[in-house]
């Protein structure tokens, strides 16, 4: 809809995965996962909702679409949005709970290390920018923290991140994903 | 280029690195950034879907009405805008005028436009972007001036368009000079390359990415004088990531339902029968004005250098 998907096509394309950009219903049949890419939680919540794409991919997700959610599409994801314009619906298919740009504002926007689990020790680019910042998780697994908040959750075939994936030049997160992607449950 | 950016800190991390100033705008992608006089416009604005929104005082077609020099806006002003909504927000500084960026910043602003709408403070110099932790969108005409101001630091460009005007005629002039200029490069080997940077007084380093990339390596908006959802839709499909309206919404008649279709047309710009729909029953648009009517030292774009 809108956000950094053209980073996500190359970065799945890299990892041998075909990609097509979701912009209506009709768009979501016959896939194995969907990116909700970076961006602005609003602008994408609101068109989605005006075209009518939000229930179906509400239902898409509850029923198992392996779902890649990174920055704004983990807000959108998320059960509960703090501190985001009034009313903002989002999917609520996550069981945590964001803080829009709980890092502060751009000029707060950083890079950092991380320790992700299941990636034997060594470091991730973490980049994070207007970054939400993860203030509850109910049933998920937390596998990244930075000092002590999550930054990357799994629940189901979910997979949440707070930061950018798509701008680290790393592709271990988007072969992790097409590896969910194409196993079924 | 990106060395200068950035302030390391002991656990291993980094703030204000190029990678997280041009990534904001990587994240505007697809979107609509829409000038903004108030705090009500700015929610108008966000409710309508923009990916951010530009705090000044007077619109562009109010500051080519009354003439006078333009500054930065009233920080009163940029902070009542930054606290009503909660995407992105930008401010534009006089070109050259490097403390006027240096306020914005302290406002921790989101974004900085060196902007060619304001008057200018320096007739050589543009500003040194790259010590500066907030990101800088700047404006141009051709693969040149694109490429200068990204070695000058710039994170983002935008066409320039003229602003104030209504009329989309110098955007589309300016982004199809940008196309043709990295079309151009595409067959070049490296000599080549060297001549043709020379040719346009291009940095070598930036319009070898160019080459290398088949793009600019930042992200590219359109700007200056897009005024209905179909002229949106045009710069789109012309290849930009994504469109600034100035005075086109808030000029216009019925600026809620116009600032929401031009939003639609840039997500749905290769759509004609989705252009068709939200291009309805919008009211009047900004009246604008011929380019030729306007007398030649009014006009904004020959505006920096």
């Amino acid at each position: 809809m809108q956000g950094a998907f053209a980073e996500h096509v190359q970065a799945l394309e890299a990892a041998g995965a075909r990609t097509r950009l979701v912009k209506a219903r009709e768009d979501l049949e016959g896939l194995n996962g969907i990116v909700l890419p970076g961006g602005e939680s609003t602008t994408m919540t609101m068109l989605m909702e005006r075209v009518g794409l939000l229930e179906p991919l509400r239902e898409a997700i509850r029923g198992g679409l392996a779902t890649l959610a990174t920055c704004a599409g983990m807000i959108v994801l998320a059960r509960d949005i703090t501190d985001g314009m009034r009313e903002q619906k989002g999917l609520g298919l996550l069981d945590i709970a964001v803080k829009r740009n709980g890092y502060g504002r751009q000029i707060d926007s950083f890079e950092a290390p991380l320790n992700i689990d299941g990636m034997n020790g060594k470091t991730f680019p973490g980049v994070f920018i207007r970054a939400p910042l993860v203030e509850r998780t109910g049933d998920v697994d937390v596998i990244a923290r930075l000092d002590g908040r999550p930054v990357a959750v799994r629940q189901g075939r979910i997979l949440a991140l707070a930061f950018h994936p798509e701008l680290s030049g790393d592709q271990r997160l988007h072969r992790e994903f097409v590896r969910l992607a194409s196993h079924p449950e | 280029m990106a060395e200068r950016n950035g302030a390391r800190n002991g656990d291993g991390s980094v703030k204000g690195s190029f990678k997280v100033k041009a990534g904001l705008a990587q994240m505007l992608k697809g979107g609509v950034i829409m000038d903004v006089v108030t705090a009500e416009h700015a929610r108008i604005a966000q409710e309508a879907g923009a990916c951010a929104v530009m705090a000044l005082e007077r619109v562009p077609a109010d500051i080519r009405k009354e003439g006078g020099v333009a500054r930065m806006s009233d920080p009163d002003l940029i902070r009542s805008i930054m606290a009503a909504v909660t995407i992105p927000v930008m401010a534009k500084c006089r070109i050259g005028h490097f403390v006027e960026a240096q306020i914005l910043e302290a406002l921790g602003i989101d974004y900085i436009d060196e902007s060619e709408v304001l008057t200018p403070a320096d007739e050589e110099n543009h500003i040194d972007k790259h010590p500066f932790k907030v990101p800088f969108v700047c404006g141009c005409r051709d693969l040149g001036e694109a490429t200068r101001r990204i070695a000058e630091g710039a994170a983002m460009i935008r066409t320039k368009g003229e602003a104030g005007t209504g009329n989309v005629v110098e955007a589309v002039r300016h982004a199809r000079a940008v196309n043709a200029g990295i079309r151009k490069l595409q067959g070049m080997n490296h000599a080549e390359l060297v001549h043709e940077a020379k040719q346009i007084g291009a940095p070598v380093e930036v319009l070898v990415e160019c080459h290398k990339l088949g793009r600019l390596p930042v992200v590219n908006f359109a700007a200056g004088g897009i005024a209905t959802p179909a002229d949106a839709a045009l710069m789109m499909q012309l290849g930009v990531d994504g469109v600034f309206v100035g005075s086109g919404i808030f000029k216009s008649e019925d600026p809620l339902k116009r600032a929401k279709a031009i939003v639609a047309a840039t997500t749905y710009f290769d759509k004609p029968e989705v252009l068709a729909e939200v291009s309805a029953g919008l009211g009047k648009a900004m009246h604008g004005l011929e380019i030729p009517a306007i007398p030649k030292d009014e006009l904004l774009a020959a505006r920096g250098w």
